[in-house]
């Protein structure tokens, strides 16, 4: 531990992913929460898996890949979220295939572009040890960004998600509000895919707001445990991973698996004794 | 009372409605006045549910006008408060009672997390008035079926609705309870123009005032007219039985 607290003090990229950490616990606690209670992993996850496109044309064209990928994934929000909203039926087939269009996109312009490989794998599976202090600078804005939007919308959010019919009937401009959230999706993953990559960022959207669901009874305080559960997580994962010379963002999500693991089953053992208590 | 100033809140003409080619609803003209209690009565796939989604503007009839206090529904759901069934909700999402009543009070213009101390008073006061306050720091899945009714019921009347519409009110909920819920909306019924679904034939024609027989077409009844047995025959009939009995 002293050894690990030495090298945090001396290694510029270990603070970087640090402090890169914190941030994207505080998105993901916020936006998770949303994502878990509205039961759109999956819409998310293509949203997620479309960014690959865009971060392979960035790259083909010799731009920042964030920049790829911060538009890809409003594009691919926006696409969705119209989808879902116009399409009556076969959605779930569009939203597949828009998530491999997405991927295959990426795949053949990073293959286009001298020295793909690094990148691709990085982009995959996360490589928080090469969060540059520019892209830091770039998390921390989509950080505010996200925080305001949710806070203005807060009550508006929980609207739609609680019962969009009702929401309609009250005549809120549903369809603006639910094209928004998948934005603010969106923005979190770009937030997230630095840190553990496109393949693994829906473990990390959901399963810290999917336990904190577990013991909280308002979806602020769901939030705020999420964000306390997303730092518990990355950090002791950029511990280990670090330690033990193993990739980070795949020892996060096994860190959040298992806790979430634990507690569903922990929550059904608790629920059973308290009603053979009963009986 | 005088009948002649009787004004018809909800006026639905020669509407037809088909999903695909099926026809689900055809000629169905029902007038509904002012304090009306009117169960919309017929078995499964009768069209009540189709019925509803019309009224409320979320289906446009293929043929056929119809009119909510003299406006189309999409504008007149500002004065409508739908009950719609809780065995629809989300049982995992963390939220309290008082809470799912204010969230009707929004508007577009609902900006910032926090509810002006009106709005919360005024939600607390209808759980009061429902005999649910004790439990406005529950979450709503803890709550019994009676219970997440009168809630649903609450939430409903946070905008002074002047009409009423209930899918179902009584599903799910045991017959004790179900008492219980048709007497709050007759309490109700003095201010409010109410309209319900059902299946159940048993307690309603003692609450409402006029009954609907819906079976792809449809016949106003007042309940005068009809004796329990006929509702019996109505309810397990299939539509030739109910046409015979509606003269349709």
């Amino acid at each position: 531990m002293g050894e690990l607290l030495s090298s945090v003090a001396s290694y510029t990229f270990l603070q970087n992913a640090i402090i890169a950490g914190i941030l994207a616990s505080i998105v993901c606690g916020i936006t998770g929460t949303f994502v878990v209670v509205k039961k759109i992993t999956f819409i998310s996850g293509g949203i997620a898996h479309a960014v690959l496109g865009g971060v392979g044309i960035a790259l083909y064209f010799s731009m920042p890949p964030i920049i790829g990928a911060f538009v890809s994934a409003i594009l691919s929000a926006i696409i969705i979220g119209l989808v879902k909203l116009k399409a009556n039926q076969h959605e779930d087939t569009v939203i597949s295939a828009l998530w491999a269009m997405g991927m295959a996109v990426g795949v053949i312009f990073m293959y286009l572009t001298p020295g793909y490989s690094t990148d691709l794998l990085s982009y995959l599976f996360g490589n928080i040890l090469m969060v540059s202090s520019t892209n830091l600078y770039i998390l921390a804005g989509l950080n505010v960004f996200i925080i305001f939007i949710v806070i203005i919308f807060y009550r508006q959010f929980v609207a739609i998600t609680y019962d969009e019919e009702q929401a309609r009937l009250r005549g809120l401009p549903v369809n603006f509000l639910y094209i928004l959230l998948l934005c603010i999706i969106a923005l979190t993953i770009v937030v997230l895919i630095q840190i553990v990559g496109i393949i693994l960022v829906i473990a990390l959207l959901s399963l810290p707001a999917a336990i904190a669901g577990l013991y909280t009874r308002t979806l602020h305080a769901m939030m705020f445990f999420a964000i306390g559960l997303g730092m518990i997580f990355t950090l002791s994962g950029i511990a280990i991973s670090f330690s033990a010379n193993i990739p980070t963002g795949a020892t996060i999500i096994i860190i959040c698996g298992l806790v979430y693991l634990i507690a569903i089953n922990l929550t059904r053992f608790i629920h059973k004794k308290n009603v053979s208590l009963k009986n | 009372m005088d009948n002649k100033l009787a004004e018809s809140i909800i006026s639905l003409k020669d509407v037809e409605f088909s999903y695909n080619g099926e026809p689900v609803l055809e000629n169905i003209t029902i007038e509904i006045d002012k304090n009306d209690f009117v169960a919309i009565l017929g078995p499964n796939g009768a069209g009540k549910t189709t019925l509803i989604k019309l009224l409320l503007g979320f289906l446009k009839p293929g043929k056929g006008k119809i009119s909510i206090l003299g406006k189309t529904p999409v504008k007149a759901r500002k004065f409508i408060g739908y009950v719609p069934q809780f065995s629809a909700f989300d049982k995992n999402y963390p939220i309290y009672v008082i809470d799912i009543v204010k969230l009707n009070t929004l508007t577009a213009n609902s900006l910032f997390p926090a509810y002006k101390k009106e709005v919360t008073e005024m939600a607390f006061s209808l759980l009061e008035k429902l005999e649910i306050h004790n439990l406005a720091y529950r979450n709503f899945h803890e709550l019994s079926g009676g219970q997440k009714q009168r809630a649903l019921i609450a939430r409903a009347l946070i905008n002074e609705p002047k009409i009423l519409m209930l899918d179902e009110p009584t599903a799910s909920v045991d017959v004790a309870m179900e008492k219980d819920i048709y007497d709050t909306l007759k309490m109700l019924n003095k201010s409010t123009t109410i309209l319900l679904i059902t299946h159940d034939v048993g307690f309603v024609s003692s609450y409402v005032n006029k009954i609907c027989c819906l079976n792809r077409f449809a016949s106003m009844h007042s309940v005068a007219e009809l004796t329990g047995k006929s509702l019996f025959d109505i309810y397990s009939a299939n539509s030739k039985f109910l046409q015979h009995h509606c003269n349709l």
